[in-house]
Order: structure tokens, then C-alpha cells, then sequence
């Protein structure tokens, strides 16, 4: 199990920007936000927490349909299955290997970028561990998308369309979380619900992962 | 016997062929009854005015739209527990009816909500879980019309629809925790004090029987075209071979 998630990891940071491309969309997104809206610290503050959360939430969609498709299309994933290591293991390995490459650095660098939306200074820390507690989840259930579109052709876009209603309640509890830091109210339930989400994900969606590749392996 | 044996292709086409007519028959009695007894032979609420009657298909539409959900998330897994290609069929089959109720109660509830809230759209969580149950059926639908092999794609939607069904459900829950809304409670149901007032209760249990009538007629009538296009691709396919 080690050695596939050190295999990951390293593949993810060698091989060409997979591991840049979702923080520099990250910060193009929040750079953007802006424009559209008008640069009143108001409503920018005002809207912080929710466009945060969005933003990483698309940033990690973004490198999903790359957790299996090269290892399907080489083979690899094929000797993944016949290994010692359950194959419910190896997609917890990837969702994990996924995660540290795209949803910590997301968390590492999101009170920056709150910064930039003048987001209010009793957020952040509350941003920081919403995100911690929230990508984790975010990973898993991509992992679970991307094992269902893994066979197919273009499955990019369809890949989107499947997952992104599967983040709605990650995405509530997790903006609440930071809404509510931000007006200094008590956000210990949505946090403790988003906790539950992403416990609930990592026990229960590998097992779906797995059982949907072994179909996509036939 | 056992009931299994109805599941079997071609027994399923016996069946279902006379219980069709019948069950498309009183569909029909049931819907224009209830809608011509809804709509001209009951009096306008005190609250509502007429715009009330809209009731007889926004109630019938959003019942039907959750339920053929749920009858899907139980063919499905009829089809990956017992492996009975009708019942992945069936599940693909009830899918887009779903999706037009989906889309009717919210067109319907639209144009209610513009003369009662004053908009017609709001993020009402039970607004908000129908936008999301419709995201739902439409991926659903999607992942089916991706995949060309037929049994991949009965697993992999199969699958879908469970972890899909989990996630509507916690989707349900977020969103009353996200926001209070405008929509009243339940029209119907059993255990409550006040429900609907006895003139509309009766015309509206028959409009919500005659259109779960319409969905199962419909789902059988999928069921059978979807039946029938395997057989003409094995066919196909037999042909190319020769």
C-alpha cells in the first residue's frame, strides 16, 4: 500500500504540472471572481467563504479523470486487481495519493487567496480546517466518479456531470462552516456534519470504487 | 413457482401485454376524473384563490418524480443482486419519466410560487432538493447513453444509482440545515393533524393514483421497446456474423 501511494505521489509531481494545475486554476478562478462581481470589500468579503469553497471544489474536479485513466490505459490498473492488495485498498490508496496532491495544497494555500477576497479575519482558521476536514471527502467520492467513467472514451465532461451532484453536501456543510466563523457564530455542528460526510465517504465509497472497476475491468 | 419467472424476457412479454391495455385504461379513468372533478367541481381555496387547482398536478408529479427514484434504486439492486435483465431495463426505462415529472412539478411549481410568493423561482430546500434531484437523473440518464455495452452499463448505473441515492438523501438533509424555506409542509400524509381539506383530498388521491397508474403503464411500455431493441441488435449482430 505504501509503495502504490508513493508510486502515485511521485508520478503525480514528475510528470508534468498535474500537481501546479489545480492550485493555478485555484487562483485563476478566485482572481476572477472579482471581474465579475466588482471589487466592493463588502460583497467580496461577503460572498468569501462560499466562492472559496467552490473554487477548490472545481479545482480538485479538475485532475479526477487522471486517478485511473493512465493506469487503465497502460495496464497497470489490470495488475492492480490481480495483487495481493484488495482492490477496495488500491482505490482508498489513490483517493488518498489524490488528495495530498491536490486537496492539501488547495488547504495550504486557500487563507492566501481569502486574503485577496478580503475575506474577515476571524475566517480563517475556520477556512483552513473546513477545507482539512472537507477535500478529504471531496477526493474520495471523485475517486468513485472516476472509476465509473474509467472505460470510457471521453468521460471527462460526463465525469463532472456525475460527481459534481455527489459534492452538494460536502459543499453546504463546508461553506457554512466558514460563513459561520466569518460572522463569529458557534460552527461546531456544520463542522462536526462535514466531519461525519467524510468519515462516512472513506468507510463506504472504496468499496463502490471497487466494485464499480472490476465491472469496468471485464 | 416463483415469482422470479415473471422476470424471465419472454414471460415478461406475455404478461405484460394484456395488463398494459388495462392498466393504461384506468389510468386514463383515473386522470380524467380526478382532474375534471379537481378542476371544475371544487370550490377555490380561501388562501390560494384558483390558482389552488394546480395542486392536482404539482402534488401527482413531485410524489411520482421521488418515487420512480426509489423504484429505480430497487431494480437496480434487483439487477446487481439477482441479475435479472429486466429489471436493469426497467430502471432505465423509468428514468426519463422520472425526469419529466421532475421537470412538471418544477414548471408547475413555478408558475404557482409567481402568484403566491411573488417569484418563481426561490432556494427553498425543497426547491433546491428537486433542482438537485433533476442534476441526479440527468447523470443518470447520461452515464446509460455513454456506455455501448449493455450489461457495463446496467452495473455501472446500477452502481450510480446507489451511491446516488445516499447522496440525494444527505442532499435532502444539507439543505434543510442550509436554508428554511417558503414551501409548506406535506399535503398528504398519514400521520398529521390538518391535512388537505376533504373536497380537494379526494379528487387529489385520485389524480396522484391515476398518474402512479401512467408511470407504471409507461415503465412497462419502455420496458417492453427496450426488450425488444436487444432483441433486434442480437439480431443485428447475429446477421453481421453470417
Amino acid at each position: 500500500m505504501k509503495a502504490l501511494l508513493l508510486r502515485d505521489l511521485r508520478l503525480a509531481i514528475r510528470a508534468g504540472g498535474g500537481l501546479g494545475l489545480g492550485l493555478a486554476f485555484f487562483l485563476i478562478v478566485i482572481v476572477l471572481v472579482p471581474f465579475g462581481v466588482g471589487p466592493e470589500r463588502e460583497l467580496l468579503s461577503a460572498i468569501a467563504p462560499g466562492v472559496l469553497w467552490v473554487a477548490a471544489l472545481l479545482a480538485s474536479l479538475l485532475s479526477l479523470d487522471r486517478i485511473f485513466a493512465l493506469d487503465f490505459e497502460d495496464g497497470a490498473l489490470a495488475l492492480l486487481a490481480t495483487s495481493p492488495l484488495p482492490l477496495e485498498g488500491a482505490a482508498l490508496i489513490k483517493a488518498a495519493a489524490h488528495w495530498i496532491t491536490t486537496g492539501l495544497p488547495l488547504t495550504i494555500v486557500a487563507p492566501l487567496l481569502g486574503f485577496l477576497l478580503n475575506l474577515e479575519t476571524t475566517a480563517y482558521s475556520f477556512l483552513w480546517i473546513s477545507l482539512l476536514i472537507g477535500t478529504p471527502a471531496l477526493s474520495v467520492i471523485g475517486t468513485f466518479g472516476a472509476a465509473l467513467t474509467v472505460g470510457l472514451k471521453r468521460g471527462g465532461l460526463l465525469l463532472s456531470l456525475l460527481v459534481l451532484p455527489l459534492y452538494v453536501p460536502t459543499l453546504i456543510f463546508g461553506a457554512e462552516v466558514v460563513r459561520r466563523g466569518a460572522d463569529g457564530l458557534n460552527a461546531t455542528t456544520p463542522m462536526l456534519l462535514l466531519a461525519g460526510i467524510t468519515a462516512v465517504a472513506f468507510a463506504l465509497l472504496p468499496f463502490a470504487s471497487a466494485a464499480v472497476l472490476r465491472v469496468n475491468l471485464r | 413457482m416463483s415469482v422470479w419467472e415473471y422476470a424471465n424476457p419472454r414471460r415478461f412479454m406475455g404478461w405484460t401485454a394484456p395488463v398494459l391495455l388495462w392498466v393504461f385504461g384506468l389510468a386514463g379513468v383515473a386522470l380524467v376524473t380526478g382532474l375534471i372533478w379537481g378542476y371544475f367541481f371544487t370550490p377555490d381555496a380561501a388562501r390560494f384563490g384558483s390558482t389552488v387547482k394546480i395542486i392536482y398536478i404539482h402534488v401527482p408529479a413531485a410524489f411520482i418524480a421521488i418515487n420512480a427514484w426509489i423504484m429505480m434504486l430497487i431494480a437496480s439492486l434487483i439487477w446487481l443482486v439477482r441479475r435479472h435483465h429486466v429489471s436493469a431495463l426497467a430502471a432505465k426505462a423509468a428514468a426519463p419519466i422520472g425526469l419529466v415529472m421532475t421537470v412538471i412539478g418544477l414548471a408547475t411549481g413555478a408558475i404557482w410560487g409567481q402568484p403566491m410568493w411573488g417569484t418563481y423561482w426561490a432556494w427553498d430546500p425543497r426547491l433546491t432538493s428537486f433542482l438537485i434531484l433533476f442534476l441526479f437523473y440527468i447523470g443518470y440518464i447520461s452515464l446509460w447513453a455513454a456506455i455501448e455495452d449493455g450489461d457495463t452499463a446496467a452495473d455501472l448505473t446500477s452502481w450510480l444509482c446507489l451511491v446516488g441515492s445516499v447522496f440525494a438523501l444527505l442532499s435532502r438533509y444539507a439543505v434543510l440545515f442550509w436554508n428554511q424555506g417558503l414551501h409548506q409542509g406535506a399535503s398528504l400524509s398519514l400521520d398529521a393533524e390538518e391535512n388537505v381539506a376533504d373536497v380537494f383530498w379526494f379528487p387529489l388521491v385520485l389524480c396522484i393514483v391515476g398518474f402512479v397508474l401512467l408511470f407504471i403503464a409507461l415503465v412497462l411500455l419502455r420496458t417492453r421497446t427496450e426488450i425488444r431493441l436487444r432483441r433486434a441488435q442480437a439480431l443485428e449482430r447475429r446477421m453481421a456474423r453470417n
